[in-house]
């Protein structure tokens, strides 16, 4: 079950090695994201847009906002 | 949107997923860094006045309106003990009656608008709606400074409408 985190869980655990993933769009994405995040947008996260990330070390996932 | 993202994640066979849920508005809201085109533009933030007087809701105007004159100001914005924004005394609302109290003379619940907006839109917002300065606070409404139309139009250059 994912586990929710808040900016300073998020900090360390980038610090760690731990991969983001924002899941916007690519125009949203291209305009602002976190340091260091890649982009996966929601509707490519499957077998093949997932390749670049490696399933052994944590995932960070996030968007806009709550909603 | 993430949780969807962090439950796939989960399905595909990544046995460590994390979501933070409350995302980028929450990053930005906080100030933080970001990369991507627009984040070398100047914000909203960078150019609010953090030294705008403030005062409290019983305080009389007469003396609120001498602190804000001889900070050479003529505006100060009501705020509680937590710094939340309860109103705005503009040039306007300064010259009203000295005896009143602040909770009288001030407009109250000012539009407010965020540290992280970019300033090229908040000029276009301040011209277009004809607001000479906005509160800027933070998403609990815990103000950051007072914006100011010419200080975005010096920068920006926009002054449509």
């Amino acid at each position: 079950m994912p586990k929710e985190i808040d900016r300073e869980e998020l900090r360390r655990m980038v610090a760690a090695g731990a991969q983001l993933v924002e899941v916007l769009p690519a125009e949203e994405y291209a305009e602002d994201h976190l340091p260091g995040a890649i982009n996966i947008p929601l509707r490519r996260i499957d077998a093949e847009g997932t390749n670049g990330l490696d399933k052994t070390r944590a995932v960070i996932v996030y968007c806009w906002d709550v909603a | 949107m993430s949780p969807r993202a962090a439950w796939r994640l989960e399905s595909l066979g990544f046995g460590e997923v994390y979501e933070y849920k409350v995302g980028k508005l929450d990053w930005l809201a906080a100030g933080l860094p970001t990369e991507g085109t627009n984040a070398q533009k100047p914000r909203a933030g960078t150019l609010a006045r953090k030294d705008v007087p403030t005062c409290h809701l019983d305080e009389r105007l007469n003396e609120v309106r001498q602190r804000a004159q001889s900070a050479g100001w003529n505006a100060a914005i009501v705020v509680n003990s937590e710094r939340v924004v309860f109103g705005l005394l503009r040039a306007k609302e300064l010259a009203g009656d000295g005896g009143q109290l602040i909770s009288h003379a001030m407009r109250p619940g000012p539009s407010t608008f965020r540290p992280y907006v970019l300033a090229a839109e908040m000029a276009k917002t301040m011209v277009d709606h004809k607001l000479e300065s906005s509160p800027l606070t933070t998403s609990d409404g815990k103000l950051v400074g007072l914006l100011l139309q010419k200080d975005l139009v010096e920068l920006t250059g926009d002054k449509s409408s």
